[in-house]
């Protein structure tokens, strides 16, 4: 408990410098005048507003504009539009991931499974009736499934709600383990949930171990982002609300958040069901986006990868799972050169082969981790006064104020 | 205070780890409005029984109830029952165990001998968490801010007893930032955040100067009035007992050696052999 508490969630250690550096920022703004109490449980307003706003809009109006000339132009950059709508996937997924072990606490390994449901029963219910008999032609369809067809939103959510039911139910005996044990148990269950998927009696329903193709794909590249765009929303407002602030309280401390009044069950499966469903919800994007799936999709790999994007990004911080799914789907991709043979004046240099990539790719992680050592954003969120201050840290070492 | 209503009343509660018996056969009576203390050398037991009442512990034996009813009541059973060393005429017929959330949510508040605050978050958050267990929003509405009314509520109740223990200033600091002796006042508004009829209060003054310990002591009474509260303290400074307690509990091995006024405490020899045996008087 000790362990993972220290490696997950270290609110001690690097608390001091933060808690200064606020400090000071919030008596600079001005905005703490002794003696001036009254309705300051309205948040001081930050004097760069504006112009945080105004940044925002542009970032926001310059990545609009980059994906609808990707959208333009699909044919020439099918490459890049493929990794952002794979970002897309796993932005979603590492989101409901930090929900459950950055803000609740909760070291939970089960996303491969609840992704495998959302996956299949997206899958199962979009996939066109015409050619179901195609696709099943091994095992043959069940005959309640064959004219059973649902919109892609509407599957994409029922696919959430499966993934959250089971959630629930595997919540009730694991919840009550901690750390170190409650992540091989969802381990386990991940596990379990794909074999019983592979299962022969299945097999009318899946497809066992052919599989499902002929997933119709995302109409365009708008979809999964603006899917993911509500999905992060829609979590950062729950964190935002007193349950929010509920989960928090449970990771920090569970005796004192008992002691006020929040009873730890409850809190815990709120979250974890409601992490599971937008797992299930990314595994229906990850179905749309590959449009072919099978049970090994899902393995304990998928489930590492997504805890390394968290990890990365920073535990506790949603801007930092973002970030994390697009460097780390990019930049697989971005270092494929590696694995090109390299020739350099008539010599070929040995190293680069099949395979190097995974190597510099996994040194770089090394090299992240050890620098950042609570992931690139920490705990916090991003925000422009921030990213400004990276620029502007060395002349206000000089000597302004 | 004269004899008034009953808030919190403790019966041969004993707590039994092994064969260790942390408290035995205690018995206590806390009424409406007192300030009550329980003392004793450290090790005596104090915060065991303070972990009885709010369910962090369930009793070996005994009954607690609050405000007339039964909250916690249990016998020895299983591994416990063969080496039970208590008193066999004693034994309690019912098993109400309840959690310490249910306990809050009832109406005892208490704060801890280590501070426990939520280390990552402001001293505003740490206070308006305490409001959730009273909030009615379901997750949904919560989360899409169909309760904006209650929220802002909250909100306010908590500014306002940030205020009131003198944090306003602070109020968007992390808690771990501020100095010792605010953080044990945060702790006190958080507890006050669940509008509780009892306060435990488990050293409340450790680790604080004479003067903060006096400001304390007005603070509690203060409190104590401005919430019409009930108060149950667990103390080692000897001052702050005396001026400000109406009755006191002694502990002693985790048995009840005295109880009276401040001034027969004082005088009572076995309260002095207990300190001074023990040579801990603090």
């Amino acid at each position: 408990m000790i362990l993972m508490k220290n490696r997950f969630y270290s609110p001690d250690n690097a608390g001091g410098s933060k808690i200064a550096g606020r400090e000071k920022a919030a008596a600079g703004a001005g905005g703490l005048v002794p003696g001036s109490s009254g309705h300051a449980y309205q948040k001081k307003a930050d004097p760069n507003k504006k112009r945080n706003t105004i940044l925002t809009i542009i970032a926001v109006v310059a990545v609009i504009c980059l994906m609808a000339f990707y959208q333009k132009n699909s044919s020439d950059h099918s490459y890049a539009i493929s990794i952002i709508e794979r970002s897309a996937v796993y932005v979603v997924a590492a989101t409901a991931m930090n929900l459950v072990t950055g803000f609740t606490g909760l070291f939970s390994l089960g996303a491969a499974g609840f992704m495998a449901i959302g996956a299949y029963t997206t899958a199962v219910l979009t996939i066109p009736v015409a050619t179901r008999p195609s696709v099943y032609y091994m095992n043959g369809i069940a005959p309640w499934l064959e004219n059973l067809s649902l919109p892609m939103p509407v599957a994409m959510i029922l696919g959430g709600l499966i993934a959250a039911g089971f959630a629930a139910l595997i919540g009730i005996p694991v919840l009550r383990l901690k750390s170190d044990y409650l992540a091989i148990a969802t381990l386990g269950f991940s596990e379990i949930i794909r074999t019983i998927l592979a299962a022969p009696m299945m097999d009318r329903i899946t497809n066992g171990s052919y599989g499902l193709n002929n997933i119709p794909g995302f109409s365009n590249l708008f979809s999964p982002l603006i899917i993911a765009a509500i999905c992060v929303a829609v979590i950062m407002l729950l964190l935002h609300s007193s349950y929010g602030r509920a989960f928090k309280a449970v990771r920090d401390d569970e005796v004192a958040a008992e002691a006020m009044g929040i009873n730890l069950f409850r809190t815990k499966e709120l979250s974890f069901v409601i992490s599971s469903f937008f797992m299930g919800i990314s595994g229906g994007m990850l179905a749309l986006f590959m449009r072919s799936i099978d049970t090994k999709t899902f393995q304990i790999t998928m489930t590492y990868n997504i805890l390394l994007i968290v990890v990365l990004g920073g535990i506790g911080s949603i801007t930092g799972s973002i970030i994390g799914a697009f460097l780390i789907n990019g930049g697989q991709e971005w270092l494929r050169f590696l694995d090109e043979p390299l020739t350099v004046g008539g010599v070929t240099i040995p190293l680069f082969r099949p395979g190097f990539r995974m190597v510099i790719y996994s040194i770089l992680l090394m090299v992240v981790v050890l620098f950042w050592r609570r992931g690139i954003m920490g705990d916090k969120e991003f925000s422009w006064s921030r990213l400004l201050g990276l620029f502007h840290r060395k002349p206000a070492k000089g000597g302004d104020q | 205070m004269a004899a008034s209503e009953n808030v919190l009343h403790v019966e041969h509660v004993t707590m039994q780890f092994g064969g260790v018996v942390a408290v035995n056969d205690l018995t206590l009576d806390v009424n409406k409005g007192e300030i009550v203390a329980l003392i004793g050398p450290n090790g005596a037991g104090k915060t065991t029984a303070f972990n009885v009442i709010t369910g962090v512990y369930q009793p070996t034996n005994g009954r607690v109830q609050f405000a007339g009813k039964t909250i916690i009541e249990n016998h020895p059973k299983g591994k416990v029952k063969k080496n039970y060393m208590g008193d066999p005429a004693l034994i309690y017929p019912g098993s109400i165990v309840k959690t310490p959330d249910k306990i809050t949510q009832l109406g005892i508040a208490r704060t801890f001998q280590n501070i426990r605050l939520f280390k990552a978050m402001t001293v505003f958050e740490n206070v308006l968490i305490a409001t959730h267990m009273r909030s009615k929003a379901d997750v949904f509405s919560a989360t899409f801010g169909v309760n904006h009314k209650e929220e802002m509520a909250n909100r306010e109740l908590a500014m306002e007893l940030i205020d009131m223990v003198g944090l306003g200033d602070a109020a968007d600091a992390m808690a771990t930032s501020l100095p010792y002796g605010k953080q044990r006042r945060l702790e006190i508004a958080r507890a006050l955040a669940t509008k509780p009829q009892l306060l435990l209060l488990d050293e409340p003054a450790a680790g604080m100067n004479p003067q903060e310990t006096d400001e304390l002591g007005e603070f509690i009474i203060k409190i104590k009035n401005d919430f019409d509260l009930t108060v149950f303290i667990i103390e080692h400074h000897m001052d702050l007992v005396m001026s400000i307690s109406d009755r006191i509990y002694v502990l002693n091995f985790g048995k009840l050696i005295a109880q009276g006024s401040p001034a027969e405490i004082q005088k009572n020899q076995m309260v002095i052999d207990a300190y001074l045996g023990a040579g801990d008087t603090n």
